[in-house]
């Protein structure tokens, strides 16, 4: 797995209480792991932090699994 | 329309004497001092370096990391006390209709460490807003009402007083009239806060309202004593179950006491002084008396607002004077803020909980640290100094009093029909 996949991965358990096993490609956050709204704009922020990117609102709206969100990055990151 | 009878039928607090209302007892009965040298932050450069805080508190022991992560410490303390006070009152139970439970709670400031926390984290980057989403629920003062509803289904008025260090006795006396008014059967009550942080502290002491004793901060707080220099910041919460009477007869409620009169009043005098003749206090107290619909001489136990300020104390005492006459030297007069601190918009709720145990165990807890006599204080009242003191205790009056100059005193009676 790549670094950012990594990190990724390890901010989704932070933020949302979760288990690693949990956290997989498909995991959607609201429907699998359990988010709420308020939990998906947080979890838009850490990233935004942790790889010092700015992610469009937009584009926020498509990043709704830990897949889409890895591949969003590893695009993306700086 | 007859108003309804209210009684009081579940108990909790977490406060810097013990984190459960029996231990919170247990520190007041036995004059403990809540106060030591602050701990949440480094406070070497601040005026006043110690206050009362909760001891050993793990938000991790009540919360999954996640939901506390996703509340201000005045909300978490708002929830721990609710919490015991509805299981103690056994409101979970099944048959209860949670359409007639309110919450109404009382903060005076709400999540001051959240919002601190947000502004330093903005101040330090640069200038780009990353505010987290969780920030305004976890600073506004209402989020401790709305938190214990959603915990608990409870769908009735639900909403939180601000009246500065009066909050939670306006919380209590809402909670009463929603009873009385037949707009709710049952109502958590109480207050928390939670200032102890740098702009707590900080803009307490630039108010010069703070004690600088910081060389014996168990010392500090000495409500009437001549050399008292001001007030120890506490933080905390306490709750109270109130409920319609005849609804906790037909449970089988464990009923402690009743609560039988409010008032309130305001100075109308200055922001942060107390009016030196105490006509505003004489006034609160007078519409307590009122609205309980009983003389001075019923009352046997007064718990004072008495924060160790040396304005506030004196004025207070004139009022009870002027409001008791010679009643007023049968009184106990007790300020647990010298074992508690000063809980600000928790304050009215800690000490309506200290009231009514007085009322059960018939002990008025002390005002500690007492050394020198104040030659402006009528030696023949008594104050409770030091120690305990045994006496039966069927009415107790808890004031309070709010920067901005709020005034409000409840009355409470054991039972009876």
């Amino acid at each position: 797995m790549s670094e950012i996949a990594e990190k990724v991965k390890a901010i989704i358990i932070d933020k949302l209480g979760v288990e690693a096993s949990e956290v997989t490609p498909e995991a959607s956050f609201t429907n699998d792991l359990g988010a709420d709204s308020l939990d998906t704009v947080e979890l838009i922020m850490e990233f935004e932090k942790e790889f010092n990117v700015s992610i469009p609102d937009d584009q926020a709206e498509n990043i709704g699994t830990v897949g889409q969100a890895i591949s969003y990055l590893e695009e993306h990151a700086k | 329309m007859s108003l309804r009878r209210v009684v009081v039928t579940g108990l909790g607090a977490i406060t810097p004497l013990g984190n459960t209302a029996p231990t919170y007892w247990e520190g007041l009965q036995a004059g403990v001092s809540g106060a030591a040298p602050i701990t949440r932050f480094d406070a070497s450069k601040f005026k006043t370096r110690f206050a009362c805080e909760v001891k050993n508190y793990n938000p991790d022991k009540y919360f999954p990391t996640k939901e506390g992560r996703k509340m201000d410490i005045f909300t978490q303390f708002a929830l721990i006390a609710a919490d015991e006070a509805i299981k103690d009152a056994k409101l979970d139970e099944e048959g209860i209709d949670k359409d007639r439970v309110g919450v109404i709670w009382g903060s005076g400031i709400g999540g001051l460490t959240s919002l601190q926390a947000e502004c330093i984290a903005f101040a330090n980057g640069d200038g780009t807003p990353r505010f987290n989403p969780f920030f305004i629920p976890k600073m506004i003062a209402d989020s401790a009402s709305g938190n214990i509803s959603i915990r608990h289904k409870f769908r009735g008025p639900n909403f939180v007083t601000t009246s500065a260090c009066a909050s939670s006795s306006d919380s209590i006396i809402s909670a009463f009239n929603y009873i009385r008014l037949n707009m709710a059967d049952v109502v958590v009550t109480g207050g928390s806060e939670a200032a102890i942080t740098e702009s707590g502290v900080g803009g307490f002491n630039a108010l010069k309202a703070m004690s600088e004793r910081n060389d014996e901060p168990e010392l500090a707080s000495r409500p009437y004593d001549k050399e008292r220099d001001g007030f120890v910041l506490g933080e905390g919460a306490a709750s109270l179950v109130l409920e319609e009477y005849e609804h906790a007869k037909a449970r089988g409620a464990k009923i402690y006491a009743e609560l039988i009169g409010g008032g309130m009043s305001a100075d109308a005098y200055h922001i942060t002084a107390p009016d030196p003749e105490g006509n505003g206090v004489v006034l609160v107290m007078q519409n307590a008396l009122r609205d309980a619909g009983i003389s001075p001489a019923e009352v046997d136990y007064i718990n004072t607002h008495g924060t160790s300020t040396p304005l506030g104390d004196g004025a207070e005492v004139k009022a009870i004077q002027k409001v008791f006459g010679e009643n007023a030297y049968n009184l106990n007069i007790s300020s647990t803020k010298s074992m508690t601190g000063h809980l600000l918009g928790g304050a009215g709720a800690i000490e309506a909980v200290a009231c009514i145990l007085a009322m059960q165990h018939n002990i008025v807890p002390p005002t500690i640290n007492h050394f020198t006599d104040d030659p402006e204080l009528d030696p023949k009242l008594n104050f409770t100094f030091n120690k305990a003191q045994a006496r039966e205790v069927n009415v107790a009056m808890s004031n309070t009093f709010g920067f901005g100059g709020h005034n409000t005193s409840v009355i409470f009676r054991k039972l009876r029909d």
